[in-house]
């Protein structure tokens, strides 16, 4: 018999129901019982940011947030960002500026980006250097996210 | 493992009492899930205290501030008012970590971790701050520097919680800082910290000061004579020598892969030399 908790969410304006372990962490929940594959598992430590998500408009970790602490809490995903086939300005961006290669951490970059552009609209490279500093990429050294998310702040501020 | 969301401290010490030692308490859980999924610990209970509506707030009085368990780094350096009346608590705060981990951590957690070189834990020591612990035998109130005993050690009895950080109300023409070595510019762990409070008269010389270093002993440490030193001064070079060499002189540090001794000691030294001209600049402007 599963000892499972019973979850009520609300996941990118959905409300979402689950079971889990007590020990789950909410990015194993959202992976592999809601199939939420943009969620990555880098480290699993909360070093990466690979598995980055808004809960409660705060940007965290989902590896370090459990499962069961999702109740009556919002939380955004990378999958949120779209709007149908329209791509959030900041995907749309980092596809034209090459900001992937690989591709692992950019889930976790999207999210971060969003809410450093929510909090500051008009971010400095330097504050977007250490806004984006708990999200680790090996592939692109950075400058191509950095002038991606300076393009699209842009944009969205309608500039 | 089971999985407990409280709605009172009470709740939360009674059920922490109960588990005898095989509970853990989480609020932000930046250090706790790393642990259990590092296999170091293995709680039969996680007792959340986040529903608990009074540790989640940061309360000003007459009496001064008081900093809720549950309340995250990020909340802290979004407190106007805590960030003018203690700015170098809050800068020691918003240096744990990533944007994410702020999000979560707590400055209890910080403080209930005892790494001897947790950001958050000098500029309280200096700032004269007090944990308000609640157990099973009712309230106490102790000095920050009385919680850590050892590295990842407190002096917390069966049962016992952190409910809140006590930070007095500011006297005027006060200030504090605090600063870290790090090899890089974010997201590292403190190579040697140092965190410097005082208070000044109304001709701008040092009345009262606390200086606490952080990474340089098993727990923070308090440098009295570093106090000594700093009052009844302006801050002037010369004092700032003898800070430096009663602050390295001070330093019991560790060996090891992120400085050696000596680094550490000296390191230690011009630390606190900058956060006593930062502390000194910022009484003086109010």
């Amino acid at each position: 018999m599963m000892a499972g908790i019973a979850v009520s969410t609300n996941i990118n304006g959905d409300n979402a129901e689950f079971l889990c372990h007590a020990d789950e962490t909410l990015l194993d929940v959202l992976r592999d019982r809601l199939g939420l594959m943009g969620v990555k598992e880098g480290c699993g430590t909360g070093d990466c940011g690979a598995c980055s998500i808004i809960l409660d408009d705060r940007l965290v970790c989902s590896c370090l947030v459990l499962g069961a602490e999702a109740e009556g809490r919002r939380i955004e995903t990378v999958e949120g960002m779209a709007q149908g086939d329209q791509l959030h300005p900041l995907q749309q961006k980092f596809l034209e500026h090459a900001a992937l290669q690989c591709g692992i951490c950019t889930p976790g970059f999207l999210i971060a980006a969003k809410d450093l552009l929510a909090k500051n609209p008009d971010p400095t490279e330097e504050e977007i250097r250490f806004g984006l500093a708990g999200n680790l990429c090996r592939c692109t050294g950075y400058d191509k996210i950095v002038r991606a998310v300076q393009d699209a702040a842009g944009v969205m501020r309608g500039a | 493992m089971r999985y407990i969301r409280p709605s009172s401290i009470e709740d939360a010490v009674g059920l922490l009492a109960e588990a005898a030692g095989k509970a853990a308490v989480l609020a932000g859980g930046s250090d706790l899930l790393v642990r259990m999924k590092g296999g170091f610990i293995e709680p039969e209970l996680i007792i959340d205290i986040k529903a608990i509506d009074a540790l989640r707030h940061i309360t000003e009085s007459e009496d001064g501030f008081v900093i809720g368990a549950a309340v995250p780094c990020a909340v802290v350096g979004e407190n106007a008012a805590l960030r003018r009346a203690w700015p170098g608590v809050v800068e020691g705060a918003n240096l744990i970590g990533s944007k994410q981990v702020q999000g979560r951590c707590t400055i209890v957690g910080n403080l209930c971790n005892a790494s001897p070189a947790a950001d958050s834990v000098p500029a309280l020591v200096a700032a004269g701050a007090k944990a308000l612990i609640r157990g099973p035998a009712g309230s106490r109130t102790i000095a920050v520097e009385m919680v850590a005993v050892g590295p990842g050690r407190t002096s917390l009895a069966p049962g016992e919680i952190i409910e809140a950080i006590l930070l007095d109300k500011r006297p005027p023409r006060s200030g504090d800082a605090y600063q870290r070595f790090t090899p890089r510019t974010e997201m590292d762990i403190a190579v040697v910290s140092a965190a410097v409070n005082l208070t000044l008269d109304d001709r701008g010389v040092v009345q009262s000061a606390r200086v606490a270093l952080g990474a340089a002993a098993p727990t923070v440490l308090v440098v009295e004579e570093a106090a000594e030193i700093l009052t009844g001064s302006r801050v002037e070079d010369k004092t700032l020598d003898r800070l430096a060499a009663a602050c390295s002189g001070a330093c019991r540090p560790i060996d090891d892969k992120r400085g050696t001794v000596e680094f550490r000691r000296k390191v230690a030294g011009v630390l606190a030399k900058r956060v006593a001209l930062a502390a000194y600049q910022r009484a003086g402007q109010k």
